[in-house]
């Protein structure tokens, strides 16, 4: 995967030619970060057409929004319709406080419904939204991941299989179909002023619990540098596997003082019996070894493929997530 | 927590040329918060309760990727911390020396936290790597936590050397700097290891000394820095060939033992059990 990664690389150099406006379908556009760049691709001139299960109230008026479940009919029809250029897909469930067979299937077959839509229609460029928790964390596991290391997630947090599952299927796009220039992003958490996410939930007390005796690094990037670099992914035709982070990572203590909470470390046999009470946040159980130990992703190809540099540094985005309204700290 | 800080430790921090964030962390979780105080413990026992002996010390370049490669001596990280305490408070801007810690360190409560802190990455051959590419200093003991389990009467002996750091240097094109240490030996004299009560405990063995606990004596110790050797070739060669390379670095090592031993025993600093 690398080598080719490495050569796809070359090709579409930060040099490269910017695309000409085109047509995307966003797929979970109603997401905090779907948002983010929906108005980043209408404001580069693309024409924007949204889909998702939930609503948008404020959505800007140029931006087309189709309420529906991206594995039903109608959201082929979508593409029937329209024809459009390229899709980003970002229609996945990533929230783990609950597990649901729905989950599984929206995760995994929505991708395989948005692949085979291009596929028929004639799409040329698909990017897949995923997430750097793919790799897993473990006592035994390098610090900075590379995109050929395998999905340790898979069993040191088997909440996430179905999220794995989903990118394995949107990488193996670029052998099924190659004709469409697919890329699967492992994006770091993102933090921001939407207050939302998998990092956000896990900050969103006063109290924030630790495992006594762990403090690993974490590695986050701003929602908005977030959304620029899904846009210049699909903007410069990527194909290829990349990781995606913005600066960085901090020990997981400095994060909790820098966002003006309280670290409460708790000891690893008492870690479970406490989640969820005394205000402290609710976590699956595989989520203990993404508290012990880092993921943290090497983003250096993508940053090479692109020319992305993020725009917000670590205090910024944490100063951003800590001043949003309705922030208890 | 400034008061843990010895000012020569503080002057010597700032002077540290390690790409330290606003939060005095570098990019791989190495945080000045925790240098400060280890390093005023660590020169503790290197000024003051052992008395040190540092030859060869310009041997170590100033800046840029370099391997210090030598013997373990000693059952605890004795070595590691008096050679880590070498280049930090002998060379001229101080280096940071960076090990490979055991994997089973990260699963330790605080030993988690401390290694990577402090620097000393799990021991993955990713790491080494990445910690080359990025110009540091890795320290390695090519024995292993084999060459740390040496009793009392082999102490000054070489147990088998892994290859992994002859193809790595080769691949990184990076210099080893051979190194002896020697009198950990004495310091903690191994009587016999406890491996069953180690495993109880989650380390590997529990070495025990004459007055049981591997507390060091406040002995004398040595440690002999040599010219850098540059491995021709690219890392992927036959074994034949690598293990040429690693007999050749373990030959120099163990020159440089025999030699620091003979002088040791001219002084009569043997000590008897």
């Amino acid at each position: 995967m690398s080598d080719e990664q490495r050569a796809s690389a070359s090709e579409a150099g930060p040099a490269g030619a910017p695309t000409a406006a085109c047509k995307v379908v966003v797929t979970g556009v109603a997401g905090k970060i779907g948002r983010l760049v929906a108005l980043r691709l209408a404001s580069a001139g693309h024409t924007v057409i949204g889909i998702d299960r939930r609503s948008w109230p404020d959505a800007p008026p140029g931006l087309e929004l189709h309420r529906l479940d991206i594995r039903k009919r109608a959201a082929e029809d979508v593409f029937r319709q329209h024809r459009p250029d390229a899709v980003i897909h970002m229609a996945t469930v990533t929230h783990l406080t609950r597990r649901s067979e729905d989950r599984d299937r929206i995760n995994l077959h929505g991708t395989r419904a948005v692949w085979d839509a291009c596929h028929r229609h004639g799409v040329g460029r698909a990017v897949f939204v995923g997430r750097h928790t793919y790799y897993g964390a473990a006592h035994d596991a390098p610090l900075y991941h590379r995109e050929d290391d395998p999905p340790m997630a898979v069993t040191s947090f088997p909440e996430l299989a179905d999220l794995v599952a989903a990118d394995l299927y949107a990488g193996s796009a670029l052998w099924r179909t190659p004709e469409i220039d697919t890329s699967v992003l492992r994006i770091c958490y993102t933090l921001g002023p939407s207050r939302t996410g998998t990092l956000a939930g896990f900050l969103r007390g006063q109290r924030v619990p630790t495992v006594l005796g762990f403090d690993p690094l974490f590695q986050f990037i701003h929602d908005e540098d977030a959304a620029e670099a899904i846009a210049l992914a699909l903007e410069r035709s990527l194909r290829g596997v990349f990781n995606v982070a913005g600066p960085e990572p901090v020990p997981l203590s400095t994060l909790i003082r820098m966002a003006g909470l309280t670290e409460v470390p708790v000891p690893e046999p008492l870690f479970r019996l406490l989640l969820g009470r005394f205000g402290l946040p609710r976590l699956p159980p595989g989520a203990l070894a993404h508290v012990k130990y880092p993921v943290v992703v090497d983003a250096s190809s993508f940053r090479a493929a692109t020319g992305f540099s993020h725009r917000h540094d670590a205090d910024e985005t944490v100063r951003a997530f800590r001043e949003a309204p309705g922030f208890i700290g | 927590m400034s008061l843990l800080v010895h000012p020569e430790v503080e002057a010597r921090l700032e002077r540290l040329e390690i790409p330290f964030d606003n939060h005095g962390v570098d990019p791989f979780g190495v945080s000045r918060r925790h240098l400060g105080p280890f390093y005023s413990f660590l020169r503790l026992l290197y000024r003051r309760y052992f008395e040190v002996t540092v030859t060869g010390i310009e041997h170590v370049p100033a800046r840029g990727r370099a391997m210090l490669v030598g013997n373990h001596s000693g059952g605890v990280a004795l070595d590691g911390g008096m050679v880590l305490a070498a280049v930090f408070f002998e060379l001229e801007p101080p280096r940071l020396a960076q090990g490979m810690a055991e994997k089973f360190l990260n699963r330790v409560p605080f030993a988690s936290i401390w290694t990577s802190r402090l620097g000393h990455l799990t021991g993955l051959p990713e790491h080494a790597a990445r910690l080359l590419e990025a110009e540091r200093l890795l320290m390695v003991f090519p024995e292993g936590a084999r060459g740390t389990a040496k009793l009392y009467g082999d102490r000054n002996t070489l147990v088998d050397f892994g290859t992994g750091f002859a193809r790595l240097a080769m691949a990184t094109r990076t210099p080893i700097i051979p190194f002896a240490f020697i009198g950990g030996g004495e310091a903690i004299p191994t009587v016999v290891n406890l491996v069953k009560l180690g495993r109880m405990l989650g380390v590997p063995y529990i070495p025990v000394t004459p007055w049981l606990l591997p507390v060091p004596r406040p002995t004398s110790l040595q440690i002999y820095f040599d010219a850098p050797i540059l491995l021709e070739g690219t890392g992927n060669e036959e074994d034949e060939v690598i293990f040429g390379h690693v007999e050749r670095v373990k030959q120099k090592i163990a020159e440089l033992i025999e030699a620091g031993a003979r002088i040791r025993r001219g002084r009569g600093e043997a000590v008897r059990m």
